[in-house]
């Protein structure tokens, strides 16, 4: 277990492209970090950065209590699991796991114990002589984990680790990575353009869009209190509702009816998370709903309020009907940004 | 009654022709091995076979044809073999290790270089035949291995099919290699010579047949009848059949047949393991 140390890392490829601007942060031991954002927004090579298969341009990187910016990846005392799982073909499931340490000039023996105890951890006993191709997807995906939890790393490193696999299999997966890391108590760090993953798996969920880093928090700040309206419209399916208000008399109005006590003067944009708004027939607030999604547990109306549309979800015992309907909103649910650049005032 | 289609007597018919084309050569000097050399000269090749064969093939395997008394067919098999092997092995590891730089390593100038060995396809030996053979007998490798070997191997084939080769094997295949703790040689040895194996097959094919199959440049660089290989010597008995002497048709026949069947046998041996390792579906 170890404390990683970002100061100022910052990324620029050979072509001059700036795939990581300056970020700093530090992620204390044990915990699980996740790297969130669409895909091109940098994460992998923050994550590759710290896994030392790509040269930092500037800044400090210390895992432990080592500036490691100059060390080998094999001695950074990382493990990490690839998309594509990266097993080797010609390899058995056993000596894909053995092959670190193998190359560290471990005893048979020892590895040999460990290898099994990895494979008893995941299952995997009966495939250890079995090749990576006569694997299915998850069996792959858990021999990739048993190859990074028998090194016994100070940090764990995943990139996008269960995008190939079909839904029911990556819920499945996700559960168990995430009590596997609970368990060994490894510092983490993942990288997913998945929300729900990072929502799911995360004790603290970082951001990014465009090579920056746009909010650092647990997955409820993040969900909550976005730090932008980049960060509110990622997380969250459906996202939530950004509005166009406008704040006069230390109040925030949409259509001309106050939503809000807001201090300050001109257009603001208003987010609200399709949740709180609640159908309420005595309700100030007069929507008009176009279209109605069944999603079994709740429902999500797509509607339009004074000429901008939103989206309300419902529990599933609400009746719901297209047209008008009168909804109250969660005033203390509310997020007000920055109109011109998007940040949470 | 089953029907037979007329695509399917077409197809049999062109297999069946074609077999007989590549097939009665071969008969016909399996034939004349079989007969005693009296009766093929006055005769011609025929269609009875005789019981020549295991007289032909003692007398071909052990008795010398030259003044030398070195170049009995056993001698020119294995020199043929050196020759095969030499070459094939000789250039599936030189031309491993060039792509393996190329690819792998960022080299300044790996691209130019590429594209510079690659422009050696342009110069097979024959074309270069006359300085290659200056350079050889300066080098003081004239009837040695090595000059057999060594000017054959200098061309790009193997470097290019690798090339594209390492070129398809996964970026993150090597990363997961690195943080392992592989280095540059662990990751050629453990990792990439055993992926390409099927790569290696194939080369190994193509290679050995083209150096076993070497006429012109043996033919120049061994003038010492122990050097022989059997493609070269072969010639050299029909040579010496002018003369007052009977032609030694049994004994040449023989020793065709002896030339064709180790590449025949190669690529039978490889060709399954070759299917095999495309079918397993590795990487
Ligand atoms: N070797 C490279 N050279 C130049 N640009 C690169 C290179 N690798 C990635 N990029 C660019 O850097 C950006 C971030 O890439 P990446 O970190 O892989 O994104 P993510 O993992 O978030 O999808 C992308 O726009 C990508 O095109
Ligand atoms: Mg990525």
């Amino acid at each position: 277990m170890a404390q990683v140390t970002l100061n100022t890392l910052r990324k620029v490829y050979p072509n001059g492209f700036e795939a990581v601007k300056p970020a700093s942060f530090t992620i204390e031991k044990g915990e699980f970090v996740v790297l969130v954002g669409p895909s091109g927004c940098g994460k992998s090579t923050m994550l590759r950065m710290i896994a030392g298969l790509e040269d930092i341009t500037q800044g400090d990187l210390q895992i432990g209590d080592r500036i490691v910016n100059d060390v080998d990846p094999a001695d950074r005392d990382i493990a990490m699991v690839f998309q594509n799982y990266a097993l080797y073909p010609h390899m058995t499931v056993r000596k894909n796991i053995g092959y670190g340490l193998k190359n560290r000039k471990i005893a048979k023996d020892v590895i040999d114990q460990k290898v099994t105890d990895a494979a008893n951890l995941l299952n995997l006993n009966d495939y250890l002589d079995r090749k990576p191709s006569q694997l299915s997807g998850g069996q792959r995906q858990r021999v990739a984990m048993g190859r990074a939890i028998v090194r016994d790393p100070s940090l764990f490193l995943f990139d996008e680790p269960l995008s190939n696999l079909d839904a029911k299999l990556r819920n499945q997966m996700r559960i168990e990575i995430k009590a596997l890391q609970r368990r060994l108590g490894v510092t983490s760090v993942y990288v997913t353009h998945d929300q729900v993953e990072a929502m799911t798996m995360a004790d603290r969920i970082i951001v990014m869009n465009g090579g920056e880093i746009e909010q650092i928090g647990t997955p409820a700040q993040v969900y909550h209190s976005p730090a932008s309206t980049f960060v509110a419209s990622f997380m969250g399916a459906p996202p939530m509702n950004l509005l166009d208000a406008l704040v006069a008399e230390n109040a925030a109005m949409i259509g001309g009816q106050t939503i809000a006590q807001f201090a300050g003067h001109g257009p603001v944009t208003l987010g609200i998370r399709p949740e709180d708004i609640l159908p309420d027939p005595n309700g100030d607030f007069e929507i008009n709903v176009t279209l109605i999604e069944e999603l079994g547990a709740h429902r999500i109306l797509h509607a339009t309020w004074a000429g901008q549309t939103i989206m309300v979800s419902v529990a599933k015992d609400v009746t719901a009907e297209t047209g008008t309907m009168h909804v109250a909103i969660k005033s203390d649910a509310l997020s007000f940004f920055d109109a011109q650049t998007g940040r949470r005032l | 009654m089953k029907r037979i289609k007329l695509e399917t007597i077409v197809d049999h018919s062109v297999l069946i022709i074609g077999s007989l084309i590549m097939i009665l050569p071969v008969a016909m000097l399996l034939q004349m091995a079989s007969t005693p050399d009296i009766e093929t000269m006055r005769n011609g090749p025929g269609l009875v076979f005789g019981d020549q064969i295991p007289a032909n093939f003692e007398k071909a395997m052990f008795e010398a044809s030259g003044f030398s008394g070195e170049n009995t067919g056993l001698r020119m098999l294995y020199n043929s073999l050196i020759l095969g092997l030499g070459f094939a092995i000789g250039k599936i590891v030189i031309g491993m290790m060039a792509a393996y730089a190329i690819v792998y390593f960022r080299l300044k100038f790996a691209t130019l270089a590429f594209w510079i060995i690659f422009t050696t396809l342009l110069l097979p030996l024959e074309v270069r035949i006359l300085p290659s053979y200056e350079i050889v007998q300066k080098l003081g490798m004239l009837n040695t291995y090595q000059g057999l070997i060594i000017p054959l191997i200098a061309s790009a084939t193997a470097t290019f099919f690798f090339r594209q080769f390492f070129r398809s094997v996964p970026e993150e295949l090597i990363e997961a290699a690195r943080i392992d703790g592989a280095g540059p040689i662990k990751f050629f040895v453990d990792i990439l010579v055993p992926l390409s194996r099927t790569m290696i097959a194939a080369m190994f094919i193509i290679m050995f047949v083209y150096g076993w199959n070497q006429y012109l440049w043996p033919t120049m660089i061994t003038t010492d009848e122990g050097m022989f290989t059997l493609v070269r010597g072969i010639k050299q008995i029909t040579q010496t059949l002018e003369g007052t002497n009977l032609p030694e048709y049994g004994k040449s026949n023989i020793l065709q047949i002896i030339a064709i069947l180790p590449p025949v046998l190669i690529v039978i041996f490889f060709q399954s393991w070759f299917v095999k390792g495309l079918t397993e579906s590795d990487k």
